[in-house]
């Protein structure tokens, strides 16, 4: 799938909201690398940037030496994060929201977010050390929120799947909701026990579920890119089938969708993304749900274009709200708290306004 | 061609919805499909479109297994109005008729200037053109069911089945669209398989009826045929008169309170 093709595709005017908000978010990046503790001039992260990309030295002359590093190894890295995960909860959200058919799912919906906190508890709680030998200490917690976001999917997925459906509706949306709060109450009482349990480390684990970016480094751009990246693609890929499982399964079947693959097929995609997500950054609320629901309000349901341009709205979104909690406030709030502060108004705020003017959702 | 039934079974669960049924249909004509709620009529459509994989027994389709043809082959042989549609996603009339012409058009290109032709066509003969771009969701119920009758016609198959769409019609537009339905099988030799609650209407508009009951052929056969009053005291258990209606040129029903 090239970009020629992605672009013939979607039409004009998307191709232009795409490419409006791919300079905004450049411009986002360069200017928040630049804030900061410390500030330095857009012209210099320019450089900075330049001169790593190329390879060239020469930029670097003349130019304090700690800039490149909080520049290049402080600041990007969360920056990157913060963008990447921004994009991958809006993917996974608009995924979600056309599978089970409710304009208010999101990538939590199916418990995955509860099942990476439980791992990740897990691991603080007992301080699990699985990469003594090898790498960093710090890279257990992610990797037991991811087990853990993954264990929740395929159980969630198991529990809605019945016999009867599985020849006629595939997995029905009302099924896959249930089961996914069903699963997400038990976890949350099990956290709740873990948290009782955890003593000393219940700081610990309470700040790592209220999210943060402060401690993203390079390995972890590389991980969300490549799996959002992968991620995006799959479900550009059954964009169109997505639009047709809104007209209802059996239809979408008469219109020649093979339902259950494509549901299971992005179901798996969109929860790998958002336990990805999860896993490096903790649960941030509120991003997988509103970003593609505001983004729905100028593309239209259509998912081949809602798809790409929640991705780059949603980047654009969490890095600025990272970026407000890092250089603007005077003291750093946790992210997820700060995106719930401000989704959980604003949601209401639309939510209301639209049942007023009798729209719906 | 036509399908080619062989003795197939459905059940969910214990309750066997279809049982071991045995039926030709003729490709180029115009079948009614009538029986009780819960008979299994919507089950037997869902068979025909390979919606549901038969339990037991064989459906074949032009000579081929229909489990043997793929989904997108058969998006293309076979349309399906469903019986009750809705949907949550404010899509404009226009993109969900184009969506019957997806079938036909590779997954990433732009539709091309003949299946806008083919929208706009069927969009006027379906009375939805005036509301093309006003979304599904704010349509009232007759008008949406007549936008999906547009998709599935948009869809230009050879099979067109109707799950008791014309239910959120007023008679006007029942007869419309059945008048569709009938034009393709007269002069494009189309199958239209519906089921119809409105016996008199079915009497009208199909050249065979398939009576179900309890997950049987009950009765099949012409509708001069096999429309008579042991045949609705049989299927229904009501007492009926049925006579030759000369003005509707067919027989027509009557009960009694």
């Amino acid at each position: 799938m090239s970009l020629n093709i992605l672009s013939k595709t979607i039409t004009n005017s998307t191709g232009v909201h795409l490419i409006l908000l791919g300079i905004f978010l450049f411009v986002a990046i360069i200017i928040s690398s630049g804030s900061g503790y410390i500030n330095i001039n857009f012209a210099d992260v320019f450089k900075i940037i330049a001169s790593k990309c190329t390879g060239n030295k020469d930029l670097l002359e003349g130019m304090n030496k700690i800039f490149s590093v909080i520049v290049f190894d402080v600041r990007l890295p969360r920056i990157l994060t913060a963008a990447i995960v921004g994009a991958g909860l809006s993917i996974s959200g608009a995924v979600f929201q056309g599978i089970l058919l409710n304009p208010l799912a999101d990538p939590y919906t199916l418990g995955v977010s509860a099942g990476a906190a439980f791992g990740a508890s897990i691991a603080i709680l007992f301080n699990i050390n699985l990469f003594a030998f090898t790498v960093n200490s710090s890279c257990s917690v992610p990797v037991f929120a991811f087990t853990g976001a993954i264990a929740t999917l395929f159980f969630v997925i198991f529990l809605a799947s019945s016999n009867s459906s599985a020849t006629r509706l595939g997995l029905s949306s009302n099924n896959l909701i249930l089961s996914g709060i069903i699963v997400a109450a038990i976890l949350s009482a099990g956290i709740s026990f873990l948290k009782y349990l955890a003593d000393e480390q219940v700081s610990i684990i309470i700040f790592w579920l209220m999210g943060s970016f402060a401690s993203s480094g390079w390995p972890d751009v590389q991980l969300t890119l490549l799996f959002v990246c992968a991620g995006f693609l799959i479900s550009f890929f059954f964009a169109r089938d997505l639009n047709l499982m809104a007209l209802g399964n059996r239809t979408a079947s008469s219109l020649g969708v093979d339902t259950k693959k494509v549901t299971l097929a992005l179901l798996v995609t969109a929860s790998l993304i958002a336990a990805v997500c999860v896993s490096v950054s903790g649960i941030i609320g509120f991003v997988g749900l509103l970003v593609p629901h505001m983004t729905r309000a100028v593309t239209g349901p259509d998912n081949r274009k809602l798809i790409p341009v929640s991705m780059m709205v949603g980047a654009i979104l969490l890095l600025c709200a990272d970026t407000l909690t890092r250089a603007v406030l005077p003291s750093e709030i946790p992210i997820g708290v700060l995106t719930a502060l401000i989704g959980g108004p604003f949601f209401c705020y639309i939510f209301k306004k639209r049942q007023m003017s009798g729209t719906g959702i | 061609m036509g399908f080619q039934i062989k003795k197939m079974s459905f059940s969910y669960g214990d309750n066997k919805v279809i049982d071991n049924v045995s039926l030709h249909i003729e490709p180029g004509r115009f079948y009614g499909i009538i029986g009780p709620n819960g008979c299994g009529k919507s089950t037997f459509l869902d068979l025909l479109s390979s919606h549901t994989k038969p339990a037991a027994g064989s459906v074949f389709f032009m000579g081929k297994d229909l489990a043997k043809y793929s989904k997108k082959a058969l998006s293309r042989l076979i349309a399906l109005v469903p019986q009750n549609f809705y949907i949550n996603f404010s899509f404009t009339a226009r993109e969900i008729v184009l969506m019957g012409r997806y079938p036909h058009i590779p997954k990433f290109s732009v539709p091309a200037q003949q299946d806008m032709e083919i929208i706009d066509d069927v969009m006027q003969k379906t009375e939805t053109y005036q509301f093309k771009n006003r979304f599904i969701t704010e349509l009232s119920g007759g008008e949406r069911q007549r936008v999906v009758f547009a998709r599935a016609l948009a869809q230009d198959t050879d099979v067109l089945i109707l799950d008791e769409a014309t239910s959120n019609f007023d008679i006007n537009h029942s007869i419309r669209m059945l008048n569709l339905a009938a034009r393709g099988v007269e002069k494009n030799g189309k199958t239209v398989i519906t089921v119809l609650q409105d016996i008199n209407l079915a009497a009208i508009f199909c050249e065979y009826l398939i009576f179900i009951k309890n997950g049987r052929i009950a009765a099949y056969g012409k509708t001069n045929e096999v429309l008579n009053a042991n045949t609705i005291k049989s299927v229904f258990n009501v007492d009926a008169k049925v006579y030759q209606d000369s003005y509707s040129n067919s027989k027509q029903v009557v009960f009694k309170r």
